[in-house]
């Protein structure tokens, strides 16, 4: 894993790494992850972003992560599907996924799917952090 | 298309089997459900259904096969909004989709495509051996998902 220089305050960001579909910022414990894409639709993109997810676990030990999907109006069941690797991936390294600040359409979804009962679900961002 | 105040706009395009010009033929369904008064909360249910059938007819029917092309057909009024869409696949058998909602396939992939398209539409058949989807959304109908969200417990 490459180690950022903790910066005082908050957030720390971890500069040097570098991703196409996300932006990670370390809060303590936990990866605070905010998407590039309005809309996560693209077969391309949505697997570039479950290979940067990924990364995220396996290679950077980042095993908490609240994900922010402020800015997201849409995504479809394959980028469903590279969150629920992700939780997976997650729990096998002992930690957790959390989600954040989703649009009310997007909650409507993971409601339907029952995706709701996989993954913890806060309105805010500060709500989430303060859920782990 | 049901009785209406307004005209109907109609849409008829035959695309390759490529999902990203599949997906861009929604934004003009989209302007016209807005011009028509329709709210964002049915337009994105009527989007996500739309996104979930078209990768479904050109990945799972076509193939992505440039030798395969896709039929579909908007039309659009105030009260009704109905899409059909028709591959060139060997069809599939809907009722063969196995629930992703149970416990024991919740952390699987696939079937979620399909629920979405149901749960985000008033009503939805196929035809011609699983080729063809037909998704109707009424404007009455508000319903969606589940009622039983509770964030930040």
């Amino acid at each position: 894993m490459t180690q950022s220089c903790k910066i005082p305050g908050f957030p720390r960001t971890s500069e040097m790494q570098h991703y196409n579909r996300i932006v990670v910022n370390q809060h303590d414990e936990v990866a605070i992850v905010r998407f590039v894409d309005r809309r996560i639709v693209d077969d391309q993109n949505i697997q570039e972003l479950g290979e940067e997810l990924n990364r995220l676990v396996e290679q950077e030990g980042r095993r908490l992560l609240l994900l922010n999907f402020e800015g997201v109006d849409f995504m479809s069941s394959a980028a469903l599907n590279v969150l629920i690797k992700l939780q997976q991936k997650a729990k096998a390294h002992g930690g957790s996924v959390r989600i954040c600040s989703l649009r009310p359409e997007i909650r409507e979804v993971f409601s339907m799917t029952r995706l709701d009962r996989m993954f913890d679900i806060r309105t805010t961002e500060v709500a989430g952090l303060a859920a782990f | 298309m049901g009785a209406s105040s307004t005209p109907a706009w109609r849409l008829h395009r035959t695309i390759p089997s490529d999902t990203e010009v599949g997906s861009r033929l929604i934004d003009d369904l989209s302007m016209q459900m807005r011009e028509h008064g329709w709210d964002e909360r049915q337009i994105f249910q009527v989007q996500l259904a739309y996104e979930e059938a078209i990768v479904n007819a050109i990945r799972h029917g076509n193939r992505y096969s440039p030798e395969k092309t896709v039929e579909v057909v908007f039309i659009c009024n105030s009260q009704q909004v109905r899409i059909e869409i028709t591959d060139q696949g060997c069809g599939f058998d809907p009722g063969a989709v196995p629930d992703p909602t149970s416990d024991e396939r919740l952390e699987n992939p696939g079937g979620r495509g399909v629920l979405m398209i149901r749960e985000c539409m008033s009503d939805v058949s196929y035809g011609k051996g699983g080729c063809q989807l037909t998704m109707v959304k009424d404007r009455s109908d508000l319903s969606i998902g589940h009622d039983d969200d509770q964030d930040d417990e």
